[in-house]
């Protein structure tokens, strides 16, 4: 392996981006792909496929056996909303093997103390996310139920192309923010993408049972999407 | 997160590199059967057998080392084979009864 590309390899995945690391297995000659690059005939098409379904693997094209090591970026959490399901979504998504951030403009409720350990940010949300921007390997969990602190990162998340988007809230005030979201310019099918009342149906009543909710939530809409193969 | 950050093999590699080290990547390019990582998955070796990630459950990682060590040395990388059908494997098979094939290469 080249050294520059393990250099490349390495900042294209700091920066979240989706590349493949192509290996010539006959001479052992590689490359770094990112998505999006052009690459011709049955060799192109297989890459495209593999940046689908995110699966690594040999592949026979131009007489030639090469191996494709596909990087796609780990999956995030995002949490707007420093509040009790907040601590223990954090914990379990963490041993789950994501990476969590957590916003809340509210300093009282985004302190060190209550979230020890967690990347935290007490921050409006459409500041915080200005450095980092939500992405097609991202969740929005919107757990505040304040308008003024929710609304804006839950359009971003539309926009973004979030593989789970979820808005705590009542039916009662999810009516009244889809109606806030229509205002923003989001078609009804994009709308109907948020998960409201959040997370999967199991009865949860705590705020750690509603975190386990969210969670599994968050997963399924994660594997299933790449047994779909749908696009990033 | 930062544990996983220190243990991603890449990042090591480009570390290890950036001491001054010899490093050797192995990845499994292939598995059948029951196999305890899947395909892509890193071990980054350096000239003196210091290593991180895995390509198994513990089984293979001591022969893969040890070719590391040669393909550090001739700079020719091998495609290595292991499994419960295969010579080797009363050696360094693997338990859970699988075949893996590991792509061994130098860095540099």
């Amino acid at each position: 392996m080249d050294p520059f590309l393990l250099r490349k390899l390495n900042t294209e995945r700091a920066a979240r981006h989706a590349v493949i690391h192509l290996t010539d297995l006959g001479d052992g000659r590689d490359r770094v792909i990112r998505e999006g690059d052009p690459v011709a005939g049955p060799l192109g098409e297989a890459i495209a496929a593999a940046f689908r379904s995110g699966k690594s693997g040999l592949v026979e094209a131009e007489a030639r056996q090469f191996f494709l090591n596909v990087h796609l970026p780990p999956a995030r959490i995002v949490i707007i909303g420093a509040v009790h399901i907040s601590q223990a979504l954090a914990k379990m998504a963490e041993i789950a093997g994501f990476d969590v951030t957590i916003i809340d403009p509210r300093t009282a409720f985004a302190t060190e103390e209550r979230f020890a350990g967690i990347d935290l940010v007490a921050d409006w949300p459409e500041d915080a996310l200005k450095t980092r921007p939500l992405d097609a390997y991202t969740a929005l969990v919107a757990v505040t139920h304040d308008p003024k602190i929710d609304d804006v990162p839950l359009s971003q998340a539309l926009t973004a192309g979030c593989f789970y988007v979820g808005a705590l809230g009542s039916r009662k005030t999810h009516a009244k923010r889809v109606e806030r979201l229509t205002a923003l310019g989001h078609s009804e099918a994009d709308i109907a993408k948020i998960s409201a009342p959040i997370g999967l149906d199991i009865g949860a009543a705590s705020p750690a049972e509603i975190a386990v909710a969210i969670l599994a939530d968050t997963v399924a809409h994660l594997r299933r999407r790449s047994l779909r193969g749908a696009a990033p | 997160m930062d544990a996983n950050e220190t243990l991603d093999p890449l990042t090591i590699a480009e570390r290890w590199m950036d001491d001054g080290r010899m490093v050797a990547l192995a990845t499994v390019v292939e598995t059948w059967g029951s196999a305890p990582r899947p395909v892509g998955s890193h071990l980054v070796i350096d000239g003196e057998g210091n290593f991180h990630g895995s390509v198994s459950g513990g089984c293979v990682e001591g022969a893969v080392i040890g070719e590391a060590m040669e393909v550090i040395t001739d700079g020719e990388p091998r495609m290595l084979e292991f499994g419960v059908a295969d010579e080797t494997a009363w050696r360094v098979g693997l338990s859970c009864g699988g075949r893996i094939r590991v792509y061994v290469e130098r860095v540099g």
